[in-house]
């Protein structure tokens, strides 16, 4: 998701520097009537505006299809599910079981006993799996299916003081 | 019915009240870059301050730059709107003098007090320190923005009232009769018509703001009156996103106003102009779900709410501002010098910052970059070549000597150098969004120093620039006072 996403920004924002060079190209030589000029840019600017919009709106309801939010996310992947119960502190994280099976749905309970906290999943090469917020009084579900055995860090994602970068601790997936 | 001559407007020097509004807005903005670097140096394993004084130094920077240009924003807005309506200058000084006593507060908070619960004060942290800084540190540092938020409540409301005098109402400020009704071709200036937009939805962003501090100041010394976390995140970001939106949309202005003065093309209020700028007076009070995307105690439709106005609120930016300016500067003639390159690039900052900001309010994307760097990359993307540029713009066309001044190489190099700079320090923040690297962590793990370092160099260039870009405001502050003729005119009609 976040290669894509890269490369989704990296397209757009190329398109738009091309736009802006074109124009800046362009701006010398005065086109002395403004009339006939605003016309023929309104015109352009009409398909311009059904272009984005056929592109950004089909993208934005097909990214509503896989909301981490879904109960189905986890019934969906086969088997009960396991059950991590976090409760995240200033600067550790209380979990009552750090060992899950891959291929089988886990569900993150996480809530906080103080402040706002951030319960990250990273994979072994460090990139973001899922996420959810620790709030207290509140307790947010992660539902995710490990697909591959292996040690999972889990690193704050909201800035909770002094030590909030060191705020780490390990999921193992599988027996290891 | 829309006409396309246009009408010469000459240019007025600023206000002794603008002037100081900017000389401070230079001097803090600065100062809060050099701050940034310090941050970087930091996670670049260049310096070693240590955790305590990072989160001192990313809790200035944050409050320090959030507060400045809502500064140099209103700066811009207020010195062109009373071209249009008449404005009290003893209110807008007032603001200016509050600000003052707000930073002065916000200091004394950090620097003495250790307090660094960041600019957010995300409520319960900043009255839960863990013994860190004391309860009236926190309550100083709240009191602080309290006290920068009342002053701009002032300011707005002045704004309002000059409006509603000189346009009979907030609706036809924001040029109602002339969206929903036949375009009579007296819809309000674009000055006005964002000046409207700004001050209705600053409004009710600063109350919101006021009440969650309030609040939490009460919960500070009285404990058993208790606030429901969830309820305060999203009046902070309510306030926090509303404000920090505010701020472009004041800066536009200075596009709007200066732009037309140097190709000799209207900026017309038409019908779409009109459309977009009431959309995007609701969008940016509803578009603020996309910051509480994690949060999945909130109702599902809250957050489907914020994924769907992320992606509509790029229409505005990108279809009718971003492609206006595009406009009225193709074939124009347009003579460049620094105050029409900033303009002109303002919008490209903008319009390129916001493709990583809609796509990081994608909830998909969300679950794998919410509060990684990507965040920073974008907004730093759109706040710096977007709205700083528009501010230094404004700055070069209130001290440009005369119409024909020329521009000496240096100012020319620190153009590029901000650009490139910027670029390059935020395109630095993205990859590391992509890498999966979390912000607001004063260590980082080794695999992520390179992007830090390459990012520090980028900050060293643009921090070089903006000091030529501050020297040469300053050295010239004598002009910008006097009425006369700055844009030069386009090609054709000059020559």
């Amino acid at each position: 998701m976040q290669e894509t996403a890269w490369q989704v920004s990296l397209v757009l924002m190329l398109m738009i520097t091309f736009g802006v060079i074109f124009v800046a190209i362009n701006s010398h030589k005065r086109e002395e009537e403004y009339g006939p000029l605003v016309k023929r840019a309104y015109g352009f600017r009409t398909k311009l505006f059904w272009v984005v919009a056929l592109v950004f709106l089909p993208a934005m309801i097909y990214n509503l299809m896989d909301l981490p939010y879904d109960v189905s996310r986890a019934a969906t992947a086969g088997g009960p599910p396991q059950v991590i119960n976090v409760t995240a502190h200033m600067w550790y994280w209380e979990m009552d079981r750090d060992q899950v099976d891959a291929g089988q749905p886990v569900e993150v309970h996480i809530t906080s006993a103080d402040v706002n906290h951030g319960f990250g999943i990273y994979d072994k090469d460090m990139h973001l799996v899922a996420q959810a917020q620790a709030m207290p009084g509140y307790t947010n579900v992660i539902r995710h299916t490990f697909k591959e055995e292996g040690t999972y860090k889990v690193l704050c994602m909201e800035y909770c003081g002094v030590a909030h970068h060191n705020m780490m601790t390990e999921i193992k997936v599988g027996n290891l | 019915m829309a006409s396309y001559t246009y009408t010469p407007t000459p240019d007025q020097g600023a206000k002794a009240s603008v002037v100081a509004y900017l000389v401070v807005s230079c001097v803090v903005l600065l100062l809060m870059m050099v701050f940034g670097l310090l941050m970087r140096l930091e996670q670049s394993q260049f310096t070693a301050i240590g955790g305590l004084w990072f989160y001192k130094i990313m809790t200035l920077h944050g409050a320090g730059m959030v507060g400045i240009v809502a500064i140099a924003g209103a700066a811009i807005m207020w010195h062109f709107l009373r071209q249009y309506v008449e404005l009290s200058t003893g209110i807008f000084v007032a603001n200016l003098v509050i600000f003052l006593i707000g930073v002065v507060m916000i200091l004394a908070s950090v620097l003495i007090g250790d307090f660094h619960a960041a600019w957010t004060f995300l409520f319960p942290l900043p009255g839960t320190s863990m013994g860190m800084w004391s309860q009236g540190a926190a309550a100083l540092f709240m009191g602080g923005l309290l006290v920068i938020g009342v002053g701009f409540v002032l300011l707005h409301l002045d704004i309002a009232r000059a409006i509603i005098k000189r346009y009979g109402g907030l609706g036809r400020g924001l040029g109602w009769p002339q969206l929903f009704g036949p375009d009579d071709g007296n819809a309000p200036p674009p000055a006005v018509v964002a000046s409207t937009m700004v001050t209705i939805v600053n409004l009710v962003g600063l109350v919101v703001g006021a009440s969650i501090l309030v609040m939490m100041l009460v919960n500070l010394y009285v404990p058993t009156f208790e606030i429901d976390a969830l309820l305060a995140k999203g009046m902070i970001y309510f306030f926090g996103h509303v404000f920090i939106n505010a701020v472009i949309y004041m800066a536009v202005i200075a596009v709007y106003e200066i732009l037309p003065r140097y190709t000799q093309r209207p900026w017309k209020s038409n019908k779409v102009f009109l459309a977009s700028w009431t959309a995007s007076t609701i969008m940016v009070m509803f578009i603020f779900p996309h910051h509480l995307l994690m949060d999945y105690a909130f109702p599902k439709w809250f957050l489907i709410m914020g994924h769907i106005i992320g992606y509509l609120n790029t229409f505005p930016i990108l279809i009718v501002t971003g492609y206006g300016a595009m406009m009225i500067v193709y074939r124009s003639g347009i003579r460049w010098d620094m105050c029409s390159r900033l303009l002109f690039v303002s919008l490209f900052g903008w319009a390129v910052g916001a493709m990583p900001a809609f796509i990081d309010g994608t909830i998909t994307v969300n679950y794998v970059m919410h509060n990684t760097l990507w965040v920073p990359g974008h907004f730093h993307t759109y706040l710096l070549l977007g709205m700083v540029a528009m501010v230094f713009g404004f700055m070069y066309y209130l001290v440009k000597p005369d119409e024909n001044a020329r521009d000496s190489a240096i100012d020319v190099a620190a153009f590029w150098g901000f650009v490139i700079g910027t670029m390059g320090f935020t395109m630095s923040f993205l990859y590391s969004g992509k890498e999966s690297v979390p912000r607001r962590y004063a260590e980082h793990l080794p695999e992520w120093v390179p992007y830090d370092r390459i990012a520090s160099y980028f900050v060293i260039l643009l921090l070089a620039s903006v000091l030529v870009f501050v020297f040469r405001f300053l050295t010239r502050l004598g002009l910008a006072g006097r009425d006369y003729q700055r844009a030069s005119l386009a090609r054709s009609i000059a020559t």
